[in-house]
């Protein structure tokens, strides 16, 4: 199904937010990426009609933007601030405890394909250092002052919450 | 006109007009300042950084606002702590540029080591070697040795397919946007673009095809080192080896000037051979820009396998035979010419026609010359001169697949201020540019034309513009709808003829199809019944190859002389066969759309076994005891003017002539404005206007076929099978099948998807093609491809009779 | 101390539109477009003499004043990118103090003729972006915002665009790009945004705590703004401090209050009785400060302001003060630094995306012991090739941290390249 039938109501709304057309290209492809957590390139070119402009102007902004992404990874992007703030409080430890837990390595997704540990840069979080954001689709949350029991805690409820939709 | 800025460039005072940047004001005074990413033709964006230089300001008291003055008097000059780029300042008063400096030098070295540092060196493999703006510059200002560890270098994919046509090496790509850039701002098609960032960036393509742009050739010659490749260059010769020939393309109206690179080759016996097709400079006509035909399919029928030749013997037993078959039809002698002789061919065989009393025609569908000629553009038109308050019409054309240089000329004009009108039956890629798209029904093309000046927007737009310049094409029409359409059309500019930039432009299918209207040579409109029982005379013109129904014809009648570069059907049936030469192998004049006469030079020597048309003209008219000029071109122009007064003034001296064009193109440093070639043998000469009042006829409506017929319209697509286009080995995955396009509407009433193949019935003929989709298309119309083996001249009722695929000859 | 940006800290609820209006909000707006020209409150601005809190230090009213008055429309935009490392004063503005923020949005709409506003967020800020957008709604309920504000004919509109990651879009020229829709890449400058900027048209560009001062600012006045800080750099700063301290946040102070008052008084001190080993009060971007023995005292009572860090070799930027300390080597800190500005290099000029990627390949040698003396001297060398020659300021930042380090502490590299 096509994002617009898809999504119409969100679709017009982004529409309707900017006299400018081709301004609406970043929300509508956190849109794309709402479902399968990537965008593909079927999305790529239905922005691009939408728009007016040419498949190949909105996969340059995928490719432009860290957020956004081509391919397909885990359920959910673990995406721990590796920065220097971060890294001053002890990231570099949790993330290599973290990745020892999950049995990953960085840039991995868990055998059960619900995490990807990802290292990125600061998320504007350093005084509640160790921290990371879950990326799932369109959604990012942030997770603060996180010690390794509690972050497996919380995979732990992922997991339970995706069986439970199941 | 701009005010005029004076500044002081490397010690030399410099005047130039205001806005001006300083790189461009360097170059005018002969400094050369490196540049990568900056390029004439389109806007500064200052990315590479390479073109570094100091520059110095008058420093003003800002309690008094005058000028702080050196214990000298002069003016005290402030320079800016950072060193700036040339290519992103503009002039002002009193500035002082320095380029020479050690802090410039240095700056300018240090960003080129950087450039180098992930650049693979495989020069002496690379397409560009020879030619390549960084390797020149390495060469003179970098270090031969690197700083930086060549393991850790970043490792790239080399030979990256981006289409059919470009291939890139991602290692050497220095990221200076240039090719994506020309893609998006000056051809219109952003179909390259950058993806991921930093030291990842990469020039991608995510269109359908891939590099989904008839002009993707262009992003080679400016792309400032190796990455961009061709595939019909690549690996073919290294660029010291190559001359570099003149010539006009000749493969649309446009007339782009290009050059043909040459060298000689075992495999051609030691001969010349043309290894590719680049731009020449005229900026009236191309600019420094070409189209992918042109490029790519515009030469290789110099080299078919399937080229004519006769040995000495034979051409003088068929010129003999020739002659005495015309001596014997007298006034039964049919000539029919093709549209892509020139002007001097045309010449001769008008005049041996006329010495016999035969009859002369051109093979062509398309009316209105008579108007065009009269109405046409005349001297001191520039269609890169309209701008703000003028007005371009295009009606019944696309451009981007007839004529692609005028799509890009106009679309510029269009940005540039010029109002911009396109009236179609469907969409065109032009439509996105235009400030007025009239959208109209097949067969509604003339009363749209007449109601374009009404009282609105539009109407005013016509009337009262500057300059009004009228394109109209042949999309979905035959001769009769050509004809009426270009008298509606000369209709709106009749009140302007002969002023320059006012004129009445015909999109032809052929490279000389102007200069055989201005010769006064008409289009046979019932050929079939012309040919019946004469003596036949074709030249470049192959009836029986594009039409069962004239290739049954042609067998009817009394005899057939065929000449031309090729074999073809019609050559086969032939009586008699003469074998002529390919414009790239002699000299000539063609007469653009613009009505422009341009002329060719001998690129590479003519095959053995062959002539010059204009020269077996003549061979056969003294055959026939009459008297031609037939050993030089330039002599054959002399008698055009001394007869046609429109020619009256054009020789080939004055054709040879060039002035000054800007950008400056062609030095040794191909970082400016790339690898198409300054132009020093001409840049032609309008035809002159002369008043020759034309009554406009009455125009009447194209019929218009039932809501229950399926009827099929013809078009052009850039890539066909026509005959100079098909020896083209690369366009072989374009040109193979014939694509119909309809409204997916139609398509499902025939039960039909994307990409089936279909035998379709046009007059009684069956034909195989494959279906497209084309929403912008009226339901029950079928597109078809002129030139792709189906015949059709006209609008037709069609017949789709199957979706399977049937077998046919040829491809 | 009252907290006039933070204020969270003294009204809790301050997020709570009614408590924000009990409390004075939305008085300042209302004063302004009831009763004050444009022109006055950008003089009032100006005179306060508040420099841009987004890291340039840019006298707020004076860059108002840059906008033509011959091209229409305006456009006020915000930064509220806030990606830079060490970073974070403006999340927390805007998740407890919206009202204050959104109103000093409004005003400066209001003072250059802005008829709409847009509030461009680091794509990380979603919760942030859906908060604003509520509390947009909540102002534009309350009068505070759409048309016909206070009764006059002037109408706002503010919208809020969220950025997909991208540490460039905080310069100023990217994100404008980002919000067209483009590839968040800088502009050539000139022409400058005030005069084409956000859809080609003249744009004021401030971030997210310049703009909440203001309605202080209108409400009491110049003179009252300027008893606050120093004579050069007036006013309160929301100082971000992470690192090795104790406690680590946020910290509005007066400018010019020293080092020793942020990292002792309200920083707790080093944990584990560790020593100060390195400043950077401008996050990842700025030039490392040395503090040893020798130096402490002069570095710890220099007073926090636009003018004295500089003196001591750095620059306050956006006050983002990131405390390293003696547990950590400098090769280690330089390697992160660098590793964040190769992965933000936008790509777009050639020093900066060639001489990052160099850069981050020599440090990883000597960080990782297989370095020599001569990679030292290249990196320094990189560097310098970088610094200066770029098109936007993330060049020049990507080798601050290194140079200074490279001169000011030697012996951390010497250990290293000697190993
Ligand atoms: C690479 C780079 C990143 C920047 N990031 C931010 C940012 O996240 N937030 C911000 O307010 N300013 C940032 N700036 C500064 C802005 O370009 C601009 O100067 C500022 O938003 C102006 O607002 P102000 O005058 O209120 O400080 C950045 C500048 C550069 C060069
Ligand atoms: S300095 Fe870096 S971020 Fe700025 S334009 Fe150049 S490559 Fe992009
Ligand atoms: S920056 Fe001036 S030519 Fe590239």
């Amino acid at each position: 199904m096509s994002l617009k039938e898809k999504y119409s109501e969100e679709v017009n709304a982004i529409f309707a937010k900017y006299e400018n057309k081709r301004s609406a290209v970043m929300p509508l492809l956190y849109l794309a990426q709402r479902e399968g957590g990537y965008v593909t390139k079927e999305s790529m070119a239905e922005i691009a009609e939408m728009l007016e402009i040419e498949t190949t102007e909105v996969a340059s902004i995928v490719g432009f933007y860290s957020l956004y992404h081509d391919e397909k990874a885990g359920k959910y992007r673990m995406q721990v601030c590796a920065d220097l703030p971060c890294a001053l409080r002890g990231a570099d430890k949790f993330l290599e405890s973290l990745c020892q837990n999950l049995g990953v390595k960085v840039g991995e997704t868990t055998s059960d394909g619900l995490v990807t540990v990802e290292s990125v840069m600061c998320l504007a979080g350093c005084d509640k250092a160790p921290m990371f954001q879950l990326q799932e689709g369109d959604r990012v949350t942030y997770h603060e002052n996180m010690t390794v029991d509690r972050t497996m805690e919380l995979v732990e409820a992922l997991k339970a919450a995706g069986k439970e939709v199941k | 006109m701009a005010k005029t800025i004076t500044l002081t460039i490397d010690n030399t005072k410099v005047s130039v007009p205001e806005g001006t940047l300083v790189v461009d004001a360097a170059k005018k005074v002969g400094v050369d300042i490196p540049v990568f990413c900056y390029h004439p033709k389109m806007e500064p964006v200052g990315m590479c950084r390479q073109c570094l230089v100091e520059i110095g300001r008058p420093m003003f008291d800002r309690a008094t606002g005058q000028p702080v003055l050196e214990a000298d008097g002069s003016p005290k000059i402030q320079f800016m702590p950072k060193l700036e780029t040339a290519c992103t300042n503009t002039v002002s008063d009193g500035m002082v540029v320095l380029t020479e400096t050690e802090r410039a030098k240095a700056g300018q070295k240090e960003i080129l080591e950087l450039l180098l540092t992930n650049h693979p060196l495989d020069c002496p493999i690379c397409d560009k070697g020879g030619e390549c703006p960084l390797q020149n510059l390495t060469l003179e200002h970098g270090s031969d040795q690197s700083r930086f560890n060549f393991a850790d270098k970043q490792h790239q994919e080399k030979n990256v397919a981006l289409g059919d046509m470009i291939f890139i090496d991602r290692e050497r790509c220095i990221q200076c946007a240039r090719c994506i850039r020309f893609q998006d701002k000056i051809a219109g098609d952003a179909v390259l673009g950058f993806y991921q960032r930093g030291r990842n960036t990469d020039v991608v393509t995510f269109s359908e095809p891939g590099f989904d742009s008839v002009f993707s050739g262009n992003t080679t010659d400016i792309c400032p080192v190796g990455a961009l490749t061709t595939v019909d260059f690549r690996f073919g010769a290294r660029p010291w080896e190559l001359k570099n020939a003149p010539s006009i393309c000749s493969q649309c109206p446009v007339g782009c000037n290009v050059t043909y690179n040459v060298r000689r080759e075992a495999k051609s016996g030691g001969g010349y051979v043309i290894k590719r097709a680049l731009p020449r400079q005229n900026e009236q006509v191309n600019e420094i820009w070409m189209c992918d035909k042109g490029r790519f399919a515009g030469y290789h029928y110099t080299e078919s396998p399937s080229r004519l030749h006769l040995d000495d013997a034979e051409f003088a037993a068929n010129i003999k035979k020739a002659g005495e078959l015309i001596i014997s039809a007298k006034s039964d002698l049919v000539v029919l010419v093709g549209e892509r002789l020139t002007n001097e061919d045309l010449f001769n065989l008008k005049s041996l026609t006329a010495g016999v009393k035969g009859q002369i025609y051109s093979y062509s569908n398309m009316g209105g010359g008579e108007l065009t000629a009269s109405y046409g553009l005349t001297s001191g038109s520039d269609l890169g001169a309209l701008g703000k308050g003028d007005t371009i019409l295009v009606v019944s054309s696309d451009l981007y697949n007839e004529a692609p240089i005028w799509h890009l000329r106009l679309k510029a004009a269009a940005q540039r201020g010029a109002t911009l009108i396109v009236a179609n039956a469907r969409d065109t890629k032009l439509d996105k540019f235009a400030s007025f798209v009239v959208r109209f029904a097949y067969g509604d093309e003339v009363q749209t034309v007449n109601g374009l000046t009404g009282k609105d927007k539009i109407g005013s737009a016509i009337t009262e513009a500057k300059n009004l310049v009228v394109f109209y094409g042949s999309d979905g029409l035959g001769f009769d709808g050509t004809n009426e359409v270009a008298n509606a059309c000369a209709a709106l500019i009749k009140n302007r003829v002969g002023k320059p930039n006012n004129g009445l432009v015909g999109v032809w299918q052929s490279a000389n199809s102007q200069g055989v209207w201005e010769l006064g040579i008409k289009p046979a409109t019932n050929l079939a019944d012309l040919v019946k029982g004469k003596v036949v005379y074709l030249v470049a013109a192959d009836p029986a190859g594009d039409s069962p129904a004239l290739s049954e014809a042609l067998a009817s009648a009394k005899a057939v002389i065929a000449q031309d570069v090729l074999e073809t059907a019609t050559t086969a049936m032939a009586t008699v066969v003469l074998a002529a030469q390919t414009h790239t192998e002699r000299e000539g004049t063609f007469t653009s759309g613009e009505r422009r006469v341009q002329r060719l030079y001998q690129a590479v020597p003519a095959h053995k076994g062959t002539k010059a048309d204009f020269a077996i003209a003549a061979e056969i008219a003294h055959a026939c005891g009459i008297e031609l000029e037939g050993k030089s071109p330039m002599l054959v122009m002399k008698k055009i003017a001394a007869v046609e007064k429109t020619f009256a003034k054009i020789s080939y001296g004055d054709l040879a002539k060039v002035t000054e064009q800007w950008p400056e193109v062609g030095k040794g440093d191909l970082y400016f404005g790339g690898s198409s070639y300054k132009n020093t043998q001409g840049l032609g000469t309008h035809l002159a206007y002369v008043s020759n009042f034309i009554k406009l006829s009455e125009v009447k409506t194209t019929p218009r076929f039932g809501e229950d017929v399926v009827f099929a319209v013809p078009v052009t697509k850039l890539f066909d099978q026509g005959t100079t286009v098909k020896p083209a080995q690369n366009l072989q995955d374009r040109i193979s099948q014939a694509r119909i396009a309809m409204n997916p509407a139609t398509a499902e009433k025939f039960g039909l998807v994307v990409g089936d193949s279909v035998e379709i019935k046009l007059d009684g003929i069956a034909y195989a093609a494959i279906v497209k989709m084309d929403r912008s298309v009226a339901t029950g119309v079928v597109l078809v491809p002129r030139s792709f083996g189906i015949s059709i001249t006209k609008p037709s009722a069609v017949e789709i009779l199957s979706k399977q695929p049937i077998h046919v000859g040829g491809n | 101390m009252e907290h006039f940006l933070l204020r969270h800290l003294d009204i809790a609820d301050i997020n709570d539109i009614n408590i924000y209006k009990q409390n004075g909000g939305f008085e300042s707006l209302k004063k302004a477009v009831t009763i004050m020209q444009p022109q006055q409150v950008t003089d009032e601005v100006k005179a306060s003499g508040l420099r841009g809190r987004g890291g340039a230090g840019f006298p707020t009213g004076v860059k108002w004043s840059f906008l033509p008055n011959n091209i229409w429309p305006h456009y006020v935009v915000c930064n509220a990118d806030e990606s830079e490392p060490g970073t974070f004063k403006d999340r927390e503005i805007m998740e407890r103090n919206p009202f204050q923020f959104l109103e000093g949005v409004a005003l400066a709409c209001y003072a250059v003729g802005a008829n709409e506003g847009y509030i461009y967020l680091r794509g990380e800020f979603l919760h942030v972006q859906e908060y604003l957008d509520k509390c947009i709604g909540e102002m534009e309920a309350a009068g505070a915002l759409g048309e016909k504000l206070f009764g006059t004919s002037y109408n706002l509109k503010l919208k809020t665009h969220l950025g997909a990651g991208a540490y460039i879009c905080g310069e100023e020229t990217a994100l404008l790009e980002s919000i067209e829709g483009k590839r968040g890449q800088p502009r050539v400058r000139p022409p400058f945004p005030a005069v084409v900027g956000l859809y080609g048209k003249p744009t004021v560009i401030n971030n997210v705590e310049t703009l909440t001062n203001l309605p202080f600012i209108v409400e009491k006045g110049a003179a009252w703004y300027r008893t606050l800080g120093t004579e050069k750099s007036p006013g309160v700063k929301v100082i971000s401090l992470s690192g090795n301290v104790n406690k680590p946040g946020n910290y509005e102070l007066q400018l010019g209050t020293t080092f020793r008052e942020l990292i002792y008084t309200h920083g707790g001190g080093i944990p584990d009785g560790r020593k100060v080993k390195g400043i950077m009060p401008a996050g990842a971007s700025s030039s490392i400060i040395r503090v040893d023995d020798s130096t402490f005292d002069t570095v710890m009572d220099t007073p926090m302001d636009y003018e004295n860090v500089q003196n001591i070799g750095s620059l306050l930027g956006s006050a983002s003060v990131i405390i390293i300390d003696d547990s950590h080597d400098m090769d280690w800190v330089i390697n992160k630094t660098v590793h964040f500005f190769k992965h933000e290099s936008c790509g777009k000029c050639t020093p900066c995306r060639d001489g990052n990627y160099w850069m981050l390949n020599i440090v990883e040698r000597i960080h990782e012991g297989h370095g020599s003396q001569k990679d030292l001297t290249l990196l320094k060398s990189v560097a310098n090739q970088v610094n200066g020659k770029c098109l936007c300021a993330l060049g020049d930042f990507s080798t601050m941290a290194v140079s200074s380090a490279l001169e000011r502490f030697p012996e951390d590299f010497d250990k290293k390249v000697k190993a």
